[in-house]
């Protein structure tokens, strides 16, 4: 659905905000794109959308050069910008028929109802848009994007700042969208968005993709599962005979975890389990944890 | 050709302008009035008549010209700069607009509110001094040019500007004066030959002139060179447009 390769930018003043970026995304998947601030997802955003020239390289959407073929490419796209930009004098109703007006659709009325009833601002489209609660003009944003029946959605921080129960109904809208085949690309902050919803995960790093992998091959490839052991009375230090296990010591002295990898056939844990009793030490309590993508993303944009 | 979109970019300036008419239309109606007032009944009734018009009539032209000239520029700035504040020139630009499209809706609207401004400054005038129009082709002619190109220097500004005070800095600092300054209130025949030189580079002089041409076949350089003139504003104002958008300036970094 989406092309791009070789996108580089280096802005005016010389900052390079993408280097090199090469992605595919798939027809009907959900792509999140994670990354610090200032990594340059907005960036990569922007120049697929038109709204800033690349300095190099090639963009398709749906196989339409952004360029050359822009108006096929632009037709396909919605983008739900990060800031809540709106005018704040028009009427629900009006903003989202001007959208569908700017992308050359003819005024349908009854899809304009359609799209604001599932966003729960139907009973507000005669309201002017200032007075709106910032959840609301999120919702607006959304439905404004939507307005042209796009197949493709950048959603570009669209929680951001909304409160859990909107997250969560806009999280059901965007699944809703993808069973009706729109390809969606999201920008997040919110580890926990992405672990939700998306199919793949890409990581972006000062301008680089540095990785791209699906949700759970990811998870499962990077994230780390531990076993907990809680000590009846607590150790100085690690026995000799339990080296082999790269045990770490904590809760001052009172844990020993060991970390595992759940596709070997014999993770090791009857057997440190085992030594443990042979090495007389007892135990009061034992429990799993997995690292959580949070984890992952944390120690990959570290490095 | 995008018609939806050009539709959708003018009806939305439209409805701005009648959101706001006491601004757009009530406040230069009545200034332009106020000018009739004192220049027209109470000091042009001691004034004697310019190449056998009477003074008010004679300034008729002049004042239409000046209040176009000012509400194309502050139509189209404030239309196009307007968004570019609030951020929501992102729909405009990632729409499958292209950017004749995009001049032609914010500019045509914008000469739209001016055209008809215009047109209700001259029947406003007509409630107080005797108006006729000789040459009501040409008339149309100018009217309409001089709205257009002006509208056109105005989208640049509102490209150019990147505050609100510089909105204000050109439509103040430099149209205004030299509109008072290129004979819309005086022939230009009226002034010392040194002045009436140095007159004569200043480009409002040929709008006006040629604006009052076509009412009253009274003219201080010929039609033609105004006409001239004109297409010349126009053109330029095109290709810094044309500029604008090859280069992304101040739109697309």
């Amino acid at each position: 659905m989406l092309s791009v390769s070789n996108l580089s930018k280096v802005y005016e003043g010389g900052f390079t905000a993408l280097k090199d970026i090469n992605l595919d995304i798939r027809r009907g998947e959900i792509f999140a794109l994670l990354g610090p601030n200032g990594a340059g997802k907005t960036t990569l955003i922007s120049i697929i959308c038109g709204l800033v020239n690349a300095s190099a390289g090639k963009v398709t959407v749906g196989g339409h050069d952004i360029v050359d073929d822009y108006r096929a490419a632009r037709g396909l796209i919605g983008l739900v910008p990060q800031e809540l930009t709106t005018d704040a004098f028009e009427t629900v109703f009006s903003a989202v028929s001007f959208s569908r007006g700017l992308f050359g659709k003819a005024p349908d009325p009854a899809y304009i109802e359609k799209v604001l009833r599932s966003l729960s601002l139907w009973d507000k489209r005669n309201n002017k848009i200032m007075t709106l609660s910032g959840g609301m003009k999120r919702r607006l944003l959304i439905a404004k994007a939507l307005s042209h029946e796009p197949r493709m959605l950048f959603l570009d921080e669209p929680t951001a700042g909304v409160d859990v129960e909107l997250r969560r109904d806009m999280w059901n809208l965007v699944r809703g969208l993808r069973e009706d085949g729109v390809t969606i690309l999201l920008t997040t902050h919110y580890i926990e968005e992405a672990e939700e919803m998306a199919d793949r995960i890409g990581v972006i790093r000062k301008g680089e993709i540095i990785l791209v992998e699906n949700k759970a091959t990811l998870m499962h490839q990077l994230g780390k599962k531990q076993l907990t052991v809680h000590l009846q009375t607590p150790l100085d230090a690690v026995p000799e005979s339990l080296a082999a296990y790269a045990l770490e010591r904590g809760e001052d002295g009172h844990a020993l975890t060991y970390t595992y990898d759940t596709e070997r056939e014999h993770p090791g844990i009857t057997d440190l389990l085992a030594d443990l009793n042979a090495a007389g030490i007892g135990f009061k309590d034992v429990n799993t944890t997995q690292s959580s993508l949070e984890d992952i993303f944390v120690s990959l944009v570290k490095k | 050709m995008n018609l939806y979109a050009i539709k959708a970019i003018y009806r939305f300036e439209m409805a701005r302008a009648w959101r706001t008419l006491t601004q757009s239309i009530i406040s230069p109606v009545l200034s332009t009035s106020l000018y009739f007032v004192v220049f027209g009944a109470a000091i042009g009734s001691r004034i004697p008549e310019v190449d056998g018009v009477s003074y008010g009539s004679f300034i008729v032209p002049g004042l239409i010209m000046l209040s176009l000239l000012t509400q194309s520029i502050s139509n189209a700035s404030f239309g196009i700069y307007f968004p570019r504040f609030t951020g929501t020139i992102y729909e405009v630009l990632s729409a499958p607009v292209s950017y004749l499209e995009i001049v032609i809706a914010y500019v045509g609207a914008a000469a739209s509110k001016s055209l008809i401004l215009g047109v209700i400054i001259l029947a406003t005038a007509g409630l107080f001094v005797d108006i006729r129009i000789e040459h009501p082709f040409w008339m149309v002619l100018f009217f309409v040019l001089t709205a257009i190109t002006f509208s056109l220097l105005g989208f640049i500004i509102g490209i150019w500007a990147d505050g609100f005070e510089k909105l204000q800095l050109v439509p103040m600092l430099i149209v205004t004066p030299l509109t008072f300054l290129g004979g819309s209130f005086y022939s230009i025949n009226m002034l010392p030959p040194f002045w009436q030189t140095v007159t004569l580079f200043n480009p409002v002089v040929y709008l006006v002139s040629g604006f009052r041409w076509s009412f009253y076949g009274i003219a201080d350089v010929s039609p033609a060179l105004s006409l001239g003139m004109t297409v010349f504003f126009l053109l330029a104002c095109i290709g810094l447009v044309a500029w604008i958008f090859k280069t992304g300036y101040r739109l697309k970094p």
